[in-house]
């Protein structure tokens, strides 16, 4: 597959009174045409600012990016003025936020809403743009979608503003499309919609995706890579499949092991990782996560490097935390090794049970 | 006595230490300023029965809107029930008034979803856990004082932090503080409002745990309010299913979630993403069309017909009762329990469009 964007090494700093906070620190990874990224994260991991570096979209100042590059169709967008960059939003990569009802204007009509983003970046005429919404809304799943283009976003419920969102930001055929928390206000069985129309859309589209979430569950199943974020750091890379059945970094095993799933057996204690998230106006020196890892060493002071660990899978750790000697000596400050669920479910096909 | 009462009714050598019987909370709406009148009513909670066992967790589950909240905080009396009883032990908290209510909202207390806003930031960290001990009367000042810091001791915090105040600490140790504060005066009953929800996920582990730990050295009984099966799964041994204001299904142990016997139950499962790319590979998803109805207007007969897979024209007229269906205390109201298992093996999509 071709590579359409690749970011390579950016670093982006938030200037404050106290000092200045990296919140996204070296940070290099790639996404190929029509592949699904998955960036996970717990909060302040730097897995939004890395989405908003990518499309420019922080206030500067404060934040600033200090150093790499974005290239995305081999341009550099660090570089664009902002009127080329306003070309590339909304045009070529698109964004999905969060919070459907801050992102959408409350006073205009949502036909006026996606018919201006068709003027702005396709050029169409106002009559053409209407159809053009209505056939959107279609697509989303947006049900009486002719008469719902009159609405005002109020009279949406949180499920179909997202819809709406959505249809907005594939109405000009992105070449990417950024997803941050799409489902995150959502409820669950209004969140399993939403993923099954991305999932539908970027197959029909052939649209590439990064997703960005805080639930491993989002990403195993709508992603084909995945990046492990932490403390402005990709802790771990890998294809989706990997990261689950071979996680190589003490915070993924952490991460893994914290959730508790629905098809497991109910009362083992989870796993926890002690402490809390490093505070980045005063970072640990080496790798940020060693103040609350079990498999730490001397060598942690110094920053690992993104060693490769199998085939596109790259781990920043210095532990070979598959070792049993390093698993044993874990397990003494408190690490509990991943242990196969077990549980069944409603719903699984019983010939796949292992 | 309806039919609910007494299928709710304790189980042989089951001990029963609260019973929710047909409780009723409906918000009226009211318009006019002058003459005011009721033009009608949020139907938040529409006739519940639930029986919470000693010492044991039971899960509430539901979506927004489905009035778990409103029945978590009723049970501490914040709102006064329209009808129906809540019975701890032997008193009615759905009954009493004034000192008597005081003297057993003592041994029920409530820790709430948002760390930030349900901590006062003008009192001390020791002032926060104290509270209600001063209130309760409990204990002479310095005797509080060394409570508060074993207390805090007990949670999991370092015993210095009780002059500081909470913007100081993270949402994890904030809920630790909540913790704290609901435990300070040892009541029996705990009601957990989506405790969790708003921690990440390595924090997250660590208050459930913590939860269950005081679970097991106090004996205390909880009440676990949330929105995410996989936590309930996790924590609790009963499982009940909201929907608009009524239970849909009720079970102990992993029976909701091996075997469902409510189609809403059986889709609710199927939407909880599962961190395992394999696992997720093989599941059926049940996709419910639309949006939940508004609790002004309840839909006619079986709440759920509106989004069901397999409503059919009785779903429309007769409200199905919450019946046990298979004799050991597995509970659902459906027309066609019977069916939920083809539905769930078979899977379903519906109310999507097309490019």
């Amino acid at each position: 597959m071709p590579k359409l964007l690749e970011v390579n090494d950016l670093k982006t700093q938030f200037r404050t009174r106290e000092g200045p906070i990296q919140a996204v620190n070296g940070i290099s990874f790639t996404v190929n045409e029509g592949e699904a990224v998955g960036i996970v994260g717990e909060s302040g991991s730097g897995k939004s600012v890395t989405a908003l570096s990518i499309l420019r979209l922080l206030p500067m100042p404060p934040a600033q990016i200090v150093d790499g590059a974005v290239l995305f169709q081999d341009q550099d967008l660090v570089d664009l003025n902002e009127a080329e960059m306003r070309r590339i939003r909304g045009g070529k990569i698109s964004m999905i936020f969060q919070d459907p009802i801050s992102s959408l204007n409350p006073v205009m009509r949502i036909q006026d809403q996606i018919v201006e983003t068709l003027q702005l970046h396709l050029g169409l005429s106002k009559a053409e743009a209407r159809a053009r919404a209505r056939s959107l809304l279609e697509a989303v799943g947006i049900p009486d979608a002719a008469r719902r283009l009159r609405g005002y976003p109020h009279q949406f419920s949180g499920g179909m503003r997202q819809r709406v969102m959505i249809a907005i930001a594939i109405a000009t055929n992105p070449k990417l499309l950024i997803a941050d928390e799409p489902t995150t206000a959502l409820d669950v069985t209004i969140q399993a919609q939403i993923l099954e129309l991305l999932a539908r859309l970027r197959r029909d589209l052939n649209t590439s995706l990064i997703l960005i979430t805080h639930d491993l569950g989002v990403v195993a199943g709508v992603t084909d890579r995945i990046l492990v974020m932490y403390a402005g750091h990709i802790a771990e890379r890998a294809p989706t499949e990997e990261i689950f059945d071979n996680p190589r970094h003490p915070y993924t095993l952490g991460l893994l092991g914290a959730v508790p799933r629905l098809d497991a057996e109910r009362g083992s204690d989870l796993v926890t990782i002690p402490g809390s998230p490093p505070d980045l106006l005063h970072p640990p020196t080496g790798c940020p996560f060693q103040p609350r890892c079990p498999f730490k060493i001397d060598k942690c002071a110094t920053y690992p490097p993104d060693l490769k660990v199998g085939r596109d899978h790259y781990s920043a750790c210095w532990v070979d935390v598959t070792d049993p000697k390093e698993q044993q000596r874990a397990m003494q400050k408190g690490f509990i090794p991943l242990h196969p669920v077990g549980g069944t479910l409603a719903g699984e096909f019983s010939a796949g049970n292992a | 006595m309806t039919a609910q009462e007494i299928a709710f009714k304790p189980q042989v050598n089951s001990d029963v230490l609260m019973r929710i019987e047909d409780l009723v909370m409906h918000f009226p709406i009211m318009q006019g300023v002058v003459f005011q009148h009721k033009v009608g009513a949020v139907h938040a909670v529409d006739g519940v029965s639930l029986a919470i066992p000693r010492g044991q967790t039971v899960g509430l589950v539901g979506e927004s809107g489905s009035g778990k909240s409103t029945i978590g905080r009723t049970l501490v009396r914040l709102y006064k029930p329209t009808s129906g009883h809540l019975y701890l032990e032997n008193d009615d908290l759905a009954e009493l008034e004034g000192n008597q209510l005081r003297a057993v909202r003592r041994r029920v207390q409530m820790v709430f979803q948002d760390p930030f806003a349900s901590l006062d930031p003008r009192l001390t960290v020791g002032a926060l856990i104290a509270e209600p001990m001063v209130i309760h009367n409990i204990g002479m000042r310095n005797e509080i004082r060394q409570r508060t810091e074993d207390l805090l001791r007990t949670v999991g915090l370092n015993p210095n932090f009780i002059d500081r105040y909470p913007h100081e600490f993270s949402g994890g140790q904030r809920q630790r503080i909540a913790i704290a504060r609901a435990i300070s005066i040892e009541p029996q009953f705990i009601i957990a409002d989506e405790p969790v929800s708003a921690l990440d996920v390595s924090i997250r582990a660590q208050i459930l745990n913590l939860m269950q730990r005081l679970q097991r050295s106090m004996g205390l009984t909880y009440l676990f309010i949330s929105h995410d099966l996989s936590v309930v799964r996790h924590v609790a041994q009963r499982t009940a299913v909201m929907y608009l204001g009524k239970l849909m299904e009720v079970a102990d142990g992993p029976e909701v979630y091996v075997n469902p016997l409510h189609p809403y139950t059986a889709a609710l499962l199927s939407a909880v993403p599962i961190a395992d790319p394999k696992t997720e590979k093989r599941r059926s998803r049940i996709l419910l069309g639309g949006d939940l109805p508004s609790p002004i207007n309840i839909p006619s007969g079986c709440r759920f017909h509106t989004r069901c897979p397999l409503a059919q024209q009785i779903c429309r007229e007769v409200e199905p009762p919450l019946e046990d269906k298979t004799a050991n205390g597995h509970f659902a109201a459906c027309h066609f329990s019977d069916k939920v298992d083809a539905l769930v093996k078979k899977g379903s999509i519906s109310g999507m469009g097309s490019l």
